[in-house]
């Protein structure tokens, strides 16, 4: 990590998006998050690191409820997206998500063309008045899920016969295509190819100008590549938050420092 | 009961074997268990293997051979002046084979002296007396030709069964002997034991193909029969069904058109009830249902899977068909006229499906793996239009094999449209009308009076003929879909 | 940014709070509502059908279980035996003791009413030869007080459970209105009462105009039998079968062609069977029709598949673990199955066979075309291996039978009897459910 790739990201100051504080996770009896407090920031990569089962993957699902479809999951402390509590009882949760997207682990286009996967969010939310709209949002996803040159003349095959990391973009291409103000990335590389997660690692940083991006991941290499902030999490806690760069180099934490060089995880 | 003081010779045979082969083991190991190369009991196996199996296969094949050696060695003793018009050499065979089994009854409750019985010239009229004293059903004089095929035709079979039981009984001890002979220290009994029970497994796995190729031979040969009696193309395309009743005269008008639009239709009602109630319920059960919800509803509503179809069948004529007949019929809006029809028989039949589709459409809405709705759902939608857009776009294959198995049940279901669906073989296009389907035609024709060598009755195999290709293309393409669909997310 | 040149207005609602809902989200939420009301009201139309079949067997099948009888206490001394059998009309004179006796009764409770002894016949039939027959043949037990329970006929019956009422009754020479007049004061004496229906459960069928006398029991034995033989021929060799198939056989085309066979016929309709069974059982082999042997070859073809397909599923969940710890201690192959695994799955293939058995036990379209249906069962078979070869019923074929004649009085028994059948299933089912309760095992 050198100083000067630190330098230049410190340039990047902006408002704070999602303040979380105090938040708790159970699963049954199971206390999965504890006592968890973090900002995230717009306009900015945060990356979720910490090793398997330390519960950056559950708190990063309950950034847009995608807890809630698990009967045994329960979620305290507060959550505010622009300063409103997500977890407030006149929320729905289908709006919230329309506001918060998420991108999964392994790709999952829907068994339908390219075209209708795309086109699948702007439709349920009625973004598009009519079919020239649609068309324009599709393509304008698709160019920022940088996967248009390669699907352009074949938008009309299904989605589930592309290649992985052509799946994985054309994901992401579709959780663009709602406009979502916050990008939720559960470690969307992990089912990729070097290649394949190189270019997706691109494209994140792209999304940067326009999109809060949080990315959890397990590769301590790709969150130093791709984000600003970084977040510790180990067994349930966070452990350190602040500047990637700051992390990387300095870790204020031994557990910080232990995992980043490989002791434990 | 001959056949089974048989079947007790040989398997005591085959207990005295076990025992001398377990202990002429021993000996040649001097007694000591371990000087044998398998375990004693492997060496009793061994005897008792060799004198049941070739025994007992040879007892089937001979059972399974010998009737039709002596009919048609006795159908060729009967002359062609014999058979009288309009009769065929079936008939004459299935009267030669009530007289012989009328001329063993009446001989045994001593009606009629033995000597008579076996007589070749015995007097035609004290023997039909005899037999009528027995209580014997006979259906008209019997001619001299035919007591003397009956004759032949119980003397044959007594000397084939005498011949059988000692042959058979032979071939048990002479198994037993070898396997007796083999026996010895150094012999591989259990590897000759276990290849042995090996070809017993395989042969018990094998009885689903002699069912199938049992079905398809009756179905066949019977349907060859009829097509020779009844052209085939007024069969499958007439559109008129009316048998008539033998006796009365009149050619029968056998078309099945009608037949299988009623079951057609029939089936059609039954799964607009099933498919929407079913899909429904497994959409809510699989999707939306809390796990205390399910646990409650799913058995309760498979209940209704385990109830036999009589009762369905006895549902629809005592309850379901009054209460459509108070509705529809004539003190109601008069689209009815009795409470059997096309509506009553589909209606339970639907109720009967729902399970059925309900279950299978539940397995196969599992199956969509989960990532498919959280995907869904990271994009803000709800709950239905995952399920709508996503879920059941993802699941449609396997929900319509699954509908397809409904459909050939439907189409395979008897006793609700015997009891529900009326009797009458009609081309009608309103669902308050009682018409009739495959499967109850084929009782009807079957348990009514008409003999099996009437086209009347022969018919039935032709429609149960049409009804198995129906219901094995459905069930075939169906379970094929359904597969293709698992495969994709395994 | 390869879209730099796309710099269109944002089409989303940036800005917009969580909490604002717009119409659109309204009719989302709606349509959300209403799919799920759907299935809801489908899963209530399922259970509501489930409570309106049980609630019309109940309502219809419970009065089977009842009848009416008219009971006398009734003392019949030596002497007046010997005077009746003095006499020319014998039964006669038993029918004029027994209205004596009638009188007597209705006189101490304090009620009249007129009769006369053809209004009796109608009421309970030949009152006379029945007691005369009981004397006959307990003659030790002349002179001490008896209770004779008579059953009254289909149409007193009837008129008790509300199938026969004063204004739907014609006289006939089965019952006349004033009868009615004569039930009424012997309901009110408590002469005439409803009793449990014991012979309905132990007697055996009636003929076709008798249906107050038509019983259940003689079918209940015939399916015993079938039952029987399903469960001694379809276990064997049904998890021989499966027992080949999961351990022993090899990937090749027989193998595939034995499977595609199972899977079929698993699928194939029941009255197919029952024509297997007319062609190649009585037609060719010349078994007796109606006999529940032959009904119990049909059935145990019927149910092989699914107790294969149980069967196969319970082999499959013992874990490989198992077989190769037997392997590696030096058993056979055949060894390690029959000693290890086939013990394990041992609960999984009995609850399979319950169940493909309870299956059978149900099943009446292939009955139909053996001649089970049609066969009056009078009677009960003479000895057990009678039973298998003798004609006889089956419960679902006798339900059947009753529904299909023409007299009402039929249809309660049927309903009866479906009563009887269900009881039989669910002890079955129970069976099977604590059998699974019981021996689950989780690997």
């Amino acid at each position: 990590m050198n100083d000067m790739s630190r330098v230049e990201r410190q340039v990047d100051t902006n408002e704070i998006k999602l303040e979380c504080r105090d938040c708790q996770v159970y699963y049954g009896d199971t206390h999965a998050i504890k006592d968890v407090n973090v900002d995230i920031e717009d306009k900015t990569v945060t990356a979720f690191i910490g090793p398997s089962g330390c519960g950056k993957s559950t708190f990063l699902r309950c950034l847009n409820r995608m807890n809630d479809t698990i009967d045994v999951a329960r979620v305290m402390g507060s959550f505010k997206l622009d300063g409103e509590d997500i977890y407030d009882k006149r929320v729905d949760p289908v709006q919230l998500r329309a506001k918060v997207g998420m991108v999964f682990q392994k790709p999952n286009p829907f068994p339908k063309s390219i075209y209708d996967n795309v086109a699948y969010g702007p439709r349920i939310h009625g973004l598009a008045k009519n079919k020239a709209e649609l068309d324009e949002i599709v393509e304008k996803s698709l160019r920022r899920g940088a996967i248009w040159d390669e699907v352009k003349d074949r938008l009309d095959a299904p989605g589930t016969g592309l290649s992985g990391g052509q799946q994985q973009r054309l994901c992401i291409a579709r959780a663009v295509a709602t406009e979502p103000e916050v990008l939720l990335m559960d470690e969307p590389c992990s089912a990729l190819d070097p290649i394949a997660t190189a270019q997706v690692e691109e494209l994140i940083d792209e999304l940067r100008s326009r999109y809060s991006v949080v990315i959890v991941t397990h590769s301590m290499q790709q969150a130093a590549r791709v984000s600003q902030k970084t977040a510790f999490f180990h067994l349930g806690n966070l452990v350190e938050f602040g500047e990637t760069g700051q992390i990387f180099t300095n870790p204020e934490d031994p557990r910080t420092e232990s995992y980043i060089t490989g002791r434990i995880g | 009961m001959p056949i089974l003081w048989l079947f007790l010779i040989v398997a005591a045979i085959s207990v005295i074997g076990y025992a001398m082969g377990r202990s002429r083991a021993l000996q040649s190991a001097g007694g000591d268990i371990r000087g044998l190369h398998s375990l004693p009991n492997f060496y009793g196996a061994n005897v008792m293997l060799k004198t049941v199996v070739p025994a007992f296969g040879l007892l089937i094949i001979w059972l399974l051979v010998q009737p039709l050696y002596v009919d048609s060695q006795v159908s060729g003793l009967i002359p062609d002046t014999a058979i009288k018009e309009g009769s065929s050499r079936s008939l004459v065979m299935a009267e030669v084979r009530r007289a012989a089994s009328g001329l063993d009854a009446a001989v045994s409750q001593g009606q009629l002296p033995a000597s008579v019985a076996r007589d070749p010239n015995a007097d035609v009229a004290v023997v039909t007396q005899g037999l009528k004293d027995a209580g014997q059903v006979v259906t008209s004089e019997i001619t001299q030709p035919i007591l003397n095929a009956a004759q032949s035709y119980t003397s044959m079979n007594a000397v084939g069964y005498s011949v059988m039981s000692v042959v058979v009984i032979l071939l048990a001890l002479a198994g037993a002997a070898i396997g007796w002979w083999q026996t010895h220290a150094d012999y591989r009994a259990r590897n000759v034991v276990e290849q042995g029970v090996r070809v017993l497994l395989l042969a018990a796995a094998s009885i689903a193909i002699l069912t199938t190729i049992g079905i398809v031979l009756s179905l066949v040969f019977n349907t060859w029969e009829f097509f020779k009696l009844y052209p085939a193309s007024d069969f499958f395309f007439g559109t008129t069904w009316s048998p008539s009743f033998s006796g009365r005269g009149g050619s029968s008008e056998l078309g099945i058109i009608p037949l299988l639009w009623g079951t057609f239709y029939i089936s059609i009602v039954a799964l607009l009830v099933a498919v929407p109630i079913g899909l429904f319920a497994a959409i809510y059960l699989s999707e939306y249902a809390s796990p205390r919800v399910r646990a409650f509803a799913k058995p309760l509503l498979e209940v209704l899977a385990g109830i036999p179809t009589i009762v369905y069948g006895l549902f629809a004529l005592l309850t379901v068909g009054p209460l459509l007949l108070d509705v529809f019929g004539d003190n109601g809006l008069g689209w009815m006229k009795a409470g059997t029809a096309v509506m009553t028989a589909g209606l339970v039949m639907g109720i009967m499906l729902i399970p059925f589709v309900s279950s299978l459409s539940d397995d196969i809405i599992n199956a969509v793996p989960q990532a498919m709705r959280d995907g869904s759902y990271g994009l803000g939608a709800t709950q239905s239009e995952t399920i709508r857009q996503v879920v059941l776009p993802a699941a449609l294959p396997g929900i319509v094999g699954a509908i397809l198995l409904a459909a050939s049940r439907a189409i395979g279901e008897t006793m609700i449209v015997v009891l529900g669906a009326g009797a009458a073989a009609r081309l009608s296009l309103n669902p308050f009308e009682a018409m009739t389907t495959v499967t109850a035609k084929i009782v009807s024709q079957l348990t009514g009076d008409a003999d099996f060598a009437s086209p009347e009755a022969l018919v039935a195999f032709a429609l149960g003929m049409t009804l198995f290709i129906l219901t094995l293309g459905l069930n075939v393409f169906a379970l094929y879909i359904v597969r293709k669909y698992r495969e994709q997310y395994e | 940014m390869t879209d730099a040149s796309m710099q269109t207005p944002e089409t989303g609602r940036r800005g917009t709070s969580l909490t604002a809902t717009d119409e659109r989200t309204r009719k989302r939420a709606r349509a959300e509502k209403r799919f799920r009301l759907y299935g809801i009201i489908a899963i209530a139309t399922g259970l509501f059908f489930l409570v309106v079949l049980f609630a019309s067997i109940l309502r219809e099948g419970i009065p089977a279980f009842t009848r009416t009888v008219v009971s006398v206490e009734f003392t019949l001394t030596p002497e007046q035996r010997e005077e009746a059998e003095g006499t020319l009309f014998k039964t006669k004179a038993y029918s004029d003791l027994f209205i004596a006796q009638l009188n007597k009764e209705l006189a101490e409770s304090g009620i009249s009413v007129d009769f006369d002894e053809a209004a009796i016949e109608r009421l309970l039939g030949k009152v006379g030869g029945t007691i005369r027959a009981f004397y006959t043949e307990n003659p030790d037990r002349l002179g001490e007080p008896i209770e004779f329970d008579l059953a009254a006929s289909s149409r007193v019956d009837g008129y008790f459970k509300g199938r026969v009422s004063r204004d739907t009754l014609q006289d006939s020479r089965f019952l006349q209105l004033s009868d009615l007049d004569l039930v009424d004061a012997l309901k009110e004496a408590g002469i005439i009462k409803q009793a449990f229906n014991w012979p309905f459960i132990t007697g055996a069928d009636s003929g076709v105009d008798n249906p107050g006398g038509a019983g259940i029991g003689a079918s209940v034995v015939g399916s015993f039998f079938m039952m029987l033989v399903v469960l001694v021929l379809s276990l064997p060799i049904g998890v021989a079968a499966s027992i080949y198939l999961e351990e022993f056989a090899p990937q090749n085309k027989f193998t595939d062609l034995i499977e595609v066979n199972i899977s079929n016929l698993a699928a194939v309709p029941s009255i197919v069977f029952g024509i297997l069974g007319l062609a190649v059982f009585i037609q060719f082999m010349h078994l007796p029709q109606s006999a529940p042997l032959v009904g119990g070859l049909v059935l145990t073809l019927m149910t092989l598949p699914t107790i294969i397909i149980s069967t196969r599923a319970s082999l499959k969940a013992v874990p490989p673990s198992i077989r190769d710890a037997a392997l590696g201690v030096g058993a056979s192959k055949m060894q390690a199955v029959f000693h290890h695994v086939l013990p394990l799955a041992a609960p999984g293939i009995l609850t399979g066979t319950i169940i493909g058995l309870a299956q059978a036990l149900g099943e009446t379209a292939p009955l139909l075309l053996i001649g089970m249906v049609g066969f009056v069962a009078r009677g009960y078979p003479d000895g057990f291996l009678a039973g298998f070869t003798e004609p006889n019923s089956a419960m679902p074929a006798q339900i059947y039978t009753w529904a299909a004649r023409a007299d009402v009085g039929f249809y309660e028994k049927a309903w009866g009897g479906i009563i009887i059948l269900l009881m039989f299933l669910l002890t079955m089912n129970i069976i099977a459910i604590i059998l699974r309760r019981r021996f689950e095992r989780r690997w």
